[in-house]
């Protein structure tokens, strides 16, 4: 006899655990099946420890530039090592709440692989286990290398994020492909430890997602501070030597060799969808490789549903979270709130970060959208200057007949932090009125935000 | 706390309504949603529903009596609170739900209800509508009054995308008082054509309250059916033009059959709200236009689908048409081969009968049922002479399609059949 549950959860990633918890909350038994360790890419590769190793590379910066503040640290020496080792207990702890939240919410966690089989059933190992309402695949994503040019992840010479959280010591040298969220954190982090970067971006600008001032903003920050940036780079070829690799880029025309001791690839991922069975129940792929689901995320076959990484873009955490909240509620009759995929922020924690939400101004254009933008610049703000973090604005883009926010876009320190108050703005349907009427607190960042929302009705005060 | 009961604006143009029967009586446990009272507006008899759990107390406006919409016609009292306090009281500290609701109604709601002086606060407060502000600025710009508009959002909160699907009040509300003009077609303005394959339009209350009556009036589907007499001498004529002419490349020969399928499908891509599909709390008007076509089998009825019929030629649909048919005969039809239609089709004509009216296949919204092309005197310029005429009855979803809609659509079916070139336009 199989053990059975309500609820099977193949994952224990962020969209996973956080459905586990939600139907363990609706009263549903549950099940997590997990074959490392609790918490995903996020808690342990991912998210988690790079905003530690992120947070070391502030204070190094900040203690830089400490001696125009009035304090003096004399000579900082840095320890990559060090910030990793803190940056792990920071992943371990946190992974240790996750298997207390599941200990508290009563889910069952059962450790291995899983295998789905026909029928709502998973394997692990010998048992089999058997969901009475659903199984819920959440097996996430994982980086990959580029081997067509020859650049195959060696884990030496030739490493992705999964190595770099675990390096001893900062390489001496290091070209970073691809300048999306990934690559801009390590060029920020490793730059800060005392490693030459250069980062390499095939399209036309870094952070390509986001809007064209972001990148503009970002590509001037991290030249100035001696980060090298080549975009709308290709590369041609790599060769990975005994303790260096030699990188053949061309980009505008004119060709150039590099020589690193590292090259990191943070460009793509790749789903987890092999050998977990999902061809024996039923369970088809669309052309990217991702789980073809319904709206109500259903996968073709009847009773496996799919969320996170592994269901669709955009591979983020807190989509992947929102969508575990979202099935189990489906699942326990409930009438979840819609999932407004256009209405998840974006965030990328760099010196000065980048966070967004809705549409790029290239976006507004291309849609024929009447918008007018505000702007404005943390130059400008009193809180900024004194900090001296006057580097990026916060941009919205109204729509100009009802004030409709169309999109927002922070750089700035606090980035990550300001955007929230754009999404429940959005995800309410308040126009950029709402936002200027709430008073805002003087003086701090966030007045910022109120300010760009006055600019675009033109009644900007502190510019 | 206690909960105001107004008279609420039950028609997109009422101003007032007759009081014609209270379904609760002073001190009556009441739920949400529960009828309280019938209401007579301008247009129909309506139901006043509860909006608040309770016991409903201070039955204002008798029987008969007329009320201005927005007026105060009773209270919901949570239950016990009202026993002990005089209802006068009652009405005058505690009227609305919460602190945050209608406090203009507190101070103005007169303290004999029945007075009934419409409160100093507009009448849109007797109805609270939960809307984002988005979608206020949009409704205000547009004219569109929320009261009508079913929200989608949080709690029933009307958002955007509602504002969007509604239709535009600001017209009809300005020109209310004469003569409306005549609207042969569709009362219900339709979204705008986008390239996805359909809309959903919420139902607005009015349509939904159609919807409820119709059904419970004349069973789970109300129909109602209209008729035509088509003159089929000139299909019959192009018919056999067609045929001479394919019969020299040997390509399969045109049926009549596949002439009323493609006639019907080019109608209803010009009459699409009769190309649509009732869904409990929207209608759905497809921009595809998909036939079903009814086909015997030995045990039974199956209606197999011919897919964007409207943009097919004669002789494709001829060939699927065979094709499915002979599937169907021989139960090889796959699921998606007899489900999605958007209309169907129900010939009978090769079983010699003159006229008859098809059951509507939930949840699309019409059906027409083709009777025999039979020869008959028929008057032509005063004289009487032979022709070939065909029966056609459609029978109509009222939830969906009203009578002059449906007209329209079944005179532009009897156009193209009688002028066939006209499908060519």
């Amino acid at each position: 006899m199989a053990s059975q549950f309500d609820v099977i959860i193949l994952g224990g990633g962020p969209a996973g655990y956080v459905g586990a918890i939600r139907a363990a909350q609706l009263g549903m038994s549950t099940a997590l099946i997990e074959k490392d360790k609790l918490g995903g890419v996020c808690v342990n590769i991912g998210c988690i420890p790079t905003k530690a190793l992120l947070h070391s590379a502030y204070i190094a910066s900040l203690l830089g530039h400490a001696k125009e503040f009035g304090v003096e640290p004399g000579t900082v020496k840095t320890d990559y090592g060090v910030a990793m080792q803190r940056s792990r207990k920071v992943s371990d702890q946190n992974s240790k709440g996750v298997e207390f939240l599941m200990k508290k919410n009563k889910v069952t966690v059962v450790k291995g692989a899983g295998v789905l089989q026909p029928g709502r059933k998973v394997k692990v190992g010998g048992d089999v286990y058997e969901a009475k309402k659903a199984v819920l695949i959440a097996t996430g994503s994982r980086v990959k290398g580029l081997p067509q040019i020859g650049l195959e992840i060696n884990k030496t010479t030739v490493i992705s994020s999964d190595e770099a959280l675990f390096l001893e010591k900062a390489p001496a040298s290091m070209a970073i492909i691809g300048a999306g969220a990934v690559g801009m954190e390590f060029a920020n982090i490793f730059h800060a430890f005392g490693t030459k970067v250069t980062l390499i971006e095939a399209l036309p600008r870094i952070l390509p997602l986001e809007d064209a001032e972001a990148s503009d903003t970002l590509t001037k920050s991290y030249r100035k501070r001696g980060i090298e940036v080549i975009a709308g780079a290709k590369v041609k070829k790599g060769t990975p030597g005994k303790d260096k690799v030699t990188i053949q880029v061309e980009a505008g025309g004119a060709a150039q060799t590099l020589e690193v001791a590292t090259v990191l690839m943070a460009a793509g991922r790749a789903v987890n969808t092999e050998n977990i069975g999902l061809a024996e129940c039923g369970v088809q792929v669309n052309e990217r490789g991702f789980i073809k689901v319904d709206q109500n995320l259903q996968t073709t076959a009847p009773g496996y549903y799919s969320i996170g990484d592994v269901a669709g873009p955009p591979m983020l955490a807190h989509k992947g979270m929102r969508e575990g909240v979202y099935v189990t509620e489906l699942l326990a009759g409930k009438k979840p709130h819609p999932i407004r995929y256009d209405n998840v922020p974006s965030v990328t924690y760099c010196h000065p970060e980048v966070a967004s939400i809705g549409l790029t101004e290239d976006q507004c254009k291309e849609r024929k959208l009447e918008y007018v933008p505000g702007r404005f610049p943390f130059s400008a703000s009193g809180r900024a200057r004194g900090t001296g973090e006057t580097e990026g604005f916060v941009k919205i883009l109204r729509e100009k007949k009802y004030g409709e926010i169309l999109g927002a876009h922070i750089v700035g320190i606090p980035a990550s932090e300001l955007i929230h108050e754009l999404a429940v703005a959005r995800e309410n349907e308040y126009t950029v009125e709402e936002i200027e009427l709430a008073i805002h607190a003087h003086p701090t960042m966030s007045e910022a935000v109120a300010q760009a929302a006055l600019d675009s009705l033109g009644r900007v005060i502190d510019m | 706390m206690a909960t105001n009961v107004y008279m609420e604006a039950l028609s997109p143009t009422m101003e007032e309504g007759r009081v014609v029967k209270w379904h609760k009586k002073d001190g009556d446990p009441v739920k949400t949603g529960e009828t309280l009272a019938e209401i007579e507006t301008d247009k129909a008899v309506m139901d006043l529903v509860a909006r608040a759990d309770g016991v409903l107390r201070q039955v204002a406006a008798p029987e008969g009596q007329t009320i201005p919409v927005g007026s105060v016609v009773a209270v919901i009292a949570a239950p016990g609170e009202a026993a002990g306090e005089t209802p006068t009281s009652a009405a005058q500290t505690k009227p609305s739900g919460s602190g945050k609701r209608d406090t203009g109604n507190v101070a103005t709601a007169p303290a004999p209800v029945a007075v009934a002086t419409p409160p100093a606060v507009a009448p849109a407060d007797a109805t609270r509508v939960k809307a984002s502000p988005l979608a206020r600025r949009m409704a205000k710009e547009a004219g569109v009054d929320l009261k009508l508009v079913t929200g989608s959002g949080p709690g029933g909160r009307v958002v955007k995308k509602d504002v969007e699907r509604a239709p535009n009040q600001a017209a009809p509300a300005a020109a209310a008082a004469p003569a409306a003009p005549l609207s042969p077609v569709s009362r219900v303005p339709l979204p705008e054509r986008t390239g996805t394959a359909y809309e959903d339009v919420p139902l607005t209350q009015i349509r939904k309250t159609i919807a409820k009556r119709l059904v419970t009036s004349l069973g789970p589907i109300p129909h109602f059916f209209l008729t035509t007499e088509v003159d089929m001498e000139r299909a019959a004529e192009a018919r056999e033009a067609l045929n001479k002419q394919l019969g020299d490349q040997g390509e399969g020969k045109v049926s009549f059959n596949d002439l009323i399928i493609k006639a019907t499908a080019l109608a209803l891509a010009k009459h699409r709200a009769c190309n649509a599909w009732f869904q409990d709390d929207h209608i759905r008007y497809w921009n595809e236009v998909h036939i079903g076509m009814a086909v015997a089998v030995e045990d039974g009825l199956i209606t197999p689908v011919i897919r964007h019929a409207d943009r097919k030629s004669l002789t494709e649909i001829g060939r699927e048409a065979r094709e499915l048919a002979d599937k169907a005969r021989n139960r090889r039809l796959q699921p998606n081969e007899y489900t999605g239609a958007t209309f169907s089709i129900s010939n009978l004509g090769m079983f010699d009968i003159d006229q008859f009216t098809a059951v509507i296949n939930p949840p699309e919204a019409g059906i027409i049922a083709i009777g025999s092309i039979v020869q008959k005197a028929v008057v032509v310029d005063g004289h009487l002479a032979p022709g070939r005429r065909m029966r056609i009855t459609m029978s109509c979803d009222h939830r969906v399609i009203d009578g002059a809609t449906g007209a329209a659509f079944l005179r532009t079916l009897k156009q193209m059949l009688e002028n066939p070139l006209a499908m060519l336009l």
